[in-house]
């Protein structure tokens, strides 16, 4: 259903800058972690030293959009479906920050590997990534449009990346076991996918917070009805 | 019909004049909870408040239809006397209105009235002052005239004259609405007390004050109550659209 307009259009407005701040943030995150992978694909540290740089933005960002849901609560004290769009902006904001911290995570894990012989074809990380970038924007999608069922998709997502995340590990494990030498590239690639996975949980998150802003009910944890445990 | 029901609304219907003020009102108020009622100005909610300690009789041309039940009985049957309904059910209002007498008569001049012994008066007025949280203010000035006071300790000592008359339920009719924001505090500070023993029914504009303090909120428009329910769902998920435009400023 179309929302109604606030009578205070600057209310109206200052909504529309978070809005917009976490669109932009998004794509700064999303663009953090391709950029990473690139570099690990394509052997470049060059560019994974610009992920670490660029992460300032990104915290600089969050900080920003932190303070101005916080000014909101302060000085319009939103109620129903603005306090939770707030609260889910706050949310998200924290997590896309996250997602940023694990860019550069990645970053400097391939910065490392870089600086060995490579130790195997990347097949199953670029694929994971793939799906991790995916769900980072069908979660901020779901946010934008309010949309539940691209909020579920998120959620699905992420056990097919745990998995990915999983049977690297094995893989990994086998070229330790064979030759103690590869141990060290093998652990940076691991903590790449675990990196990944963090970031899916992350995206899963966002994907719950939109839940909770559609329909106020909390997914993330069986129970947290205050109301009932009051009674 | 909740267990924990003081007063029961059934199909309540009322009428100035020709005009419809409130529209088939049917709702339960919980004893020793707090209720807020909102809405915009003219949604009725000040009317149905007077309507449950029957202070609309005095305005002319009213009717009511439906029941009201406090405490089972209905309070419009011709056998019930207006102003026993009324000790029971002590009203406070939006401006402060205490008599023009001392701080102690203002509390003794309702239980004077209406009993015969008078030999713990002291007492009363102090307990009542001290339920009111006023007592420390005015304890060394209670032969000095009520008007002296502040707004916001006028508006205590007002309660304290309703609590006197050891009420059951205590309406209230947007009491902070003429207080600064510490005085505010301190009746809202005074109602959290007061539910422990007395149940308040709150008519407020100020929706955050209405989420503070109540635990049930009714939003009415136009006569029709909207939707009733835990304050904090009304606040943070309302299930009718229309409560959530009007919490949310969307509205008009």
């Amino acid at each position: 259903m179309e929302e109604r307009k606030h009578t205070s259009l600057h209310y109206e407005m200052e909504l529309q800058e978070i809005k917009n701040g976490l669109i932009y943030l998004g794509a700064l995150t999303e663009k953090a972690i391709q950029s990473a992978m690139t570099s690990l694909a394509n052997r470049d540290s060059d560019i994974a030293r610009k992920v670490i740089k660029e992460d300032d933005e990104i915290d600089k960002l969050d900080s920003e959009l932190e303070e101005r849901c916080i000014r909101i609560l302060a000085l319009r004290q939103p109620t129903a479906i603005d306090l939770r769009f707030i609260t889910t902006a706050i949310k998200i904001t924290g997590h896309l920050e996250r997602i940023g911290d694990m860019a550069v995570n990645i970053a400097e894990k391939v910065i490392q590997l870089n600086e060995e012989p490579q130790l195997k074809p990347y097949i199953d990380l670029p694929h994971m990534a793939g799906i991790v970038g995916e769900m980072i924007k069908n979660s901020l999608d779901s946010f934008i449009e309010s949309n539940l069922e691209v909020a579920e998709k998120v959620r699905q997502k992420e056990q097919v990346v745990d998995d990915l995340n999983e049977q690297i590990f094995r893989e990994l494990l086998t070229f330790m076991m064979e030759d103690s030498k590869t141990i060290h590239r093998a652990l940076m690639i691991m903590q790449v996918s675990k990196n990944l996975e963090r970031i899916a949980d992350h995206a899963k998150g966002i994907a719950d917070m939109v839940t909770y802003m559609v329909t106020g009910e909390c997914v993330r944890h069986l129970t947290c009805n205050l109301d009932e445990k009051k009674e | 019909m909740d267990p924990n029901a003081i007063i029961n609304m059934h199909n309540v219907n009322f009428y100035y004049g020709q005009s419809r003020a409130l529209t088939d009102i049917t709702m339960d108020f919980l004893k020793k909870r707090v209720t807020a009622l909102i809405g915009p100005s003219g949604c009725g909610k000040s009317t149905l408040l007077r309507l449950l300690n029957r202070m609309n009789d005095l305005i002319d041309g009213t009717r009511v239809e439906g029941e009201i039940l406090f405490e089972g009985k209905n309070i419009y049957a011709s056998d019930i006397d207006p102003v026993e309904i009324r000790r029971k059910i002590g009203m406070v209002f939006q401006k402060p209105n205490p008599f023009p007498k001392t701080i102690y008569n203002n509390i003794a001049y309702g239980p004077k009235l209406t009993s015969t012994n008078n030999n713990d008066m002291d007492i009363l007025v102090e307990q009542s002052l001290m339920q009111a949280v006023l007592w420390d203010e005015v304890k060394d000035i209670l032969n000095k005239s009520a008007m002296n006071l502040s707004g916001g300790q006028q508006q205590r000592l007002c309660i304290a004259r309703a609590l006197a008359m050891k009420p059951d339920i205590l309406l209230m009719d947007e009491p902070t609405s003429a207080l600064d924001p510490l005085s505010t505090a301190k009746i809202e500070e005074l109602i959290e007390e007061l539910k422990k023993d007395y149940t308040i029914i709150i008519v407020t504009h100020n929706m955050q004050q209405a989420a503070r303090i109540s635990d049930e909120t009714a939003f009415f428009y136009l006569g029709n109550l909207v939707e009733y329910n835990k304050t904090g769902k009304i606040f943070t998920n309302p299930d009718v659209k229309h409560t959530e435009d009007y919490i949310t400023g969307r509205f008009g």
